[in-house]
């Protein structure tokens, strides 16, 4: 794979959006990233999508990573891709895990959120996906 | 521990940390410390439950989590419900109310009536509670940083439709403490949000003695990661936090302790749930008598909620969240809760729909109609295994209060992030050991399914013009309200907040006014700030 051609880490960007305060998933989630090996920025709670643009961006991050359990996960993407896009982030991974219904996943691709990770998804998977997917 | 156990069968921990023997005696029970905490139901420690008679005089209290959307929608999602036969009803706000938030502002935008009910003023509660009888129902209401206004607002419409408040019944959850542990709708610093739980249980002593302002969560706790054990022994440590702070000035214990109240979670070994009540219930007794000093039995009682989790719920073949649920309800039963609040089978996707939260709520009443449930006060009293654990349990518990004062206390720890370093550490623990299989998850590594799940879950519909509506309403309420009254009523929030009395009374006036929880919210802001989360790994 190609994580032998990396010159340091992965750095993943682990943020909260919105105002929902479930950050257990998320913290879950912190901790298997860095015993995969990366380097993990989690934002704490309640982070704007400008927020999350700004951070991805100083922190020069390779992996975008939204947790979202309260069902704003729709909305928040679709202000935060534009922002992205303004800060020349499309060829990050973004990706997004939590409660997200089956029927909003094709809507969150074609946001460009490519890694999708409901509730239930196993730990491995998710750095599975980003050792695969990070160029 | 005893000698019968066989060396050959598998050695089982609980999730607390103690070791199941595969056989109990008489033995064990004596040598866990004994008869001496158990005594009768209603007599102190009271471990075989608060009141004599317990379920034979009344059955549990059944009370689903509810509300969506705008305040004319709960009030039919309300109406609904108690048709249906529930006793109780505990109220959802959306996050921008939880928070403080009104509804035009920017930051709330998207989240409007998502997760519960959207209150701006007091106008949105009167909606709300149309039409219902506020005796004959007791209400609870699942808000923390912003309970002090949801309260005077409670409380100012139950005024204004002629309830003398003084015999008015109700909780707010209005436990802040573990909001920066486990749930995240916090406002202010750690200090001045402990003054403004103080403030809530000052004010309702004197003006609705019968109203709980708190209900002490180790739910959420538990749902962070805690074990059963730590559950209540956190939840103990940030009661005895509030109960300081009020004591600090000037109550007496009895004049307070008796409307303290606790929302518990349950899901795991159905033996180790049950003993956990037990132990808590006379531990907390023993707190309140040797510690505070407590007189009166009421304030010794641990009154509680026992809510069936969502975290012990599966994502996999969700219908088998409805089994789970129906042994959550008899540990619950078993364990002689006051009030029980079910999770409906699809809370691990979503909010319950209106036909699973009637599941739930059948699923009680099957327990009383059918099962015997209410019949005996504590059946499974004297059980050798369930006296020993629950000695067992209580000797943990108190194990790991005292290392929380040993380490500074529960609000030091709290403050820097160290309990909430601990939880999400075994909370990650625990999804390793479900994901290696080493934990045992029904439809998740274990009787896994083959095929897609045939039955997917429904989702209670989003209205996208449920925001607009809120505006709108908002709108109508500011051009309506006498804007002076506002103004004065705002600036005296903000002096009492700085002057350090009781801000209880002028945020019932503010809202009296029609203030808006985002107006109200902002005059703290001004004197205590906005709390910084420490981010600790």
């Amino acid at each position: 794979m190609n994580d032998t051609a990396q010159q340091r880490p992965i750095r993943v960007l682990l943020a909260k959006p919105g105002l929902d305060g479930h950050d257990q998933g998320a913290k879950v989630v912190a901790r298997a990233m860095m015993d995969a090996g990366f380097e993990v920025i989690y934002t704490g709670l309640r982070q704007t999508p400008e927020q999350v643009s700004r951070i991805a961006l100083d922190e020069d991050v390779d992996v975008i990573a939204l947790s979202s359990m309260a069902g704003s996960h729709l909305p928040f993407c679709r202000k935060l891709k534009p922002l992205l896009e303004a800060n020349g982030l499309d060829d990050k991974l973004w990706m997004i895990g939590g409660n997200l219904p089956a029927q909003d996943h094709d809507a969150l691709r074609e946001l460009g959120f490519k890694g999708i990770f409901p509730t239930g998804s196993k730990l491995d998977a998710i750095a599975d996906y980003i050792r695969e997917n990070v160029a | 521990m005893n000698d019968r156990a066989q060396t050959t069968v598998k050695r089982v921990i609980n999730e607390s940390g103690l070791e199941v023997q595969p056989l109990y005696t008489a033995e064990d029970v004596a040598a866990s410390g004994g008869d001496a905490m158990i005594g009768l139901p209603g007599e102190y420690p009271f471990t075989r439950g608060i009141h004599r008679e317990m379920y034979r005089k009344q059955p549990w209290t059944m009370r689903q989590y509810a509300g969506f959307g705008n305040p004319q929608d709960t009030n039919q999602r309300f109406k609904y419900l108690i048709a249906n036969g529930q006793t109780g009803l505990n109220v959802a706000f959306d996050l921008p109310t939880q928070i403080g938030l009104d509804s035009d502002d920017p930051l709330a935008q998207g989240e409007i009536g998502r997760v519960g009910m959207s209150v701006d003023t007091l106008r949105d509660f009167e909606i709300a509670f149309d039409g219902i009888d506020l005796e004959k129902i007791t209400v609870s209401m699942t808000i923390n940083g912003a309970a002090a206004i949801a309260i005077a607002m409670y409380l100012a419409m139950a005024e204004k439709r002629g309830y003398d408040i003084k015999k008015l019944r109700g909780t707010a959850q209005n436990d802040i403490l573990k909001e920066f542990i486990g749930r995240g709708t916090w406002i202010f610093p750690v200090e001045p949000s402990i003054r403004l739980v103080g403030d809530t249980i000052e004010y309702c002593a004197e003006h609705a003695p019968k109203y709980s302002p708190v209900s002490v969560c180790g739910y959420h706790i538990r749902e962070s990661g805690a074990t059963p054990a730590e559950e209540m022994a956190y939840a103990f440590c940030i009661a005895r936090a509030y109960a300081d702070e009020v004591i600090a000035r000037g109550l007496h214990v009895d004049e307070f302790a008796g409307r303290l109240s606790y929302n518990f979670n349950i899901f795991g070994n159905l033996f180790e749930q049950v003993c956990k009540f037990r132990a808590g219930r006379s531990l907390w007794a023993k707190i309140m008598k040797e510690e505070y000093k407590a007189e009166k039995p009421g304030s010794m009682w641990l009154r509680m909620i026992a809510a069936g989790g969502g975290g012990g719920l599966t994502f996999e073949q969700p219908e088998l969240n409805i089994v789970r649920g129906a042994y959550y309800a008899l540990i619950s039963a078993l364990s002689g809760t006051q009030t029980m609040a079910l999770c409906s089978y699809d809370e691990a996707y979503t909010i319950p729909t209106e036909y699973s939260a009637r599941i739930s709520l059948r699923t009680m009443q099957i327990l009383i109609a059918e099962m015997g449930m209410t019949e005996t006060v504590d059946p499974l009293g004297g059980s050798y295994y369930v006296e020993t654990m629950t000695n067992q349990m209580r000797e943990k518990m108190e194990q790991i209060i005292a290392e929380t004062d040993a380490q500074g206390g529960i609000v030091k720890l709290v403050s820097e992030g160290a309990i909430q370093a601990k939880v999400s550490a075994q909370a990650y623990k625990m999804q390793r050991d479900i994901e290696s299989g080493k934990f045992p998850k029904v439809g998740v590594n274990c009787y896994r399914n083959d095929q897609e799940d045939e039955h997917p879950v429904e989702f209670h519909p989003y209205n996208e013009d449920d925001a607009r509506v809120q505006i709108e309403s908002l709108n109508r309420v500011r051009a309506e309200r006498d804007a002076e009254r506002v103004t004065r009523a705002l600036a005296a929030v903000g002096d009492a907040a700085r002057a350090g009395t009781n801000v209880m009374p002028a945020i019932v006036e503010a809202v009296k006014a029609y203030a808006s929880v985002g107006e109200i919210t902002q005059e703290l802001v001004k004197v205590f700030g906005r709390y910084q989360e420490p981010i600790r790994f």
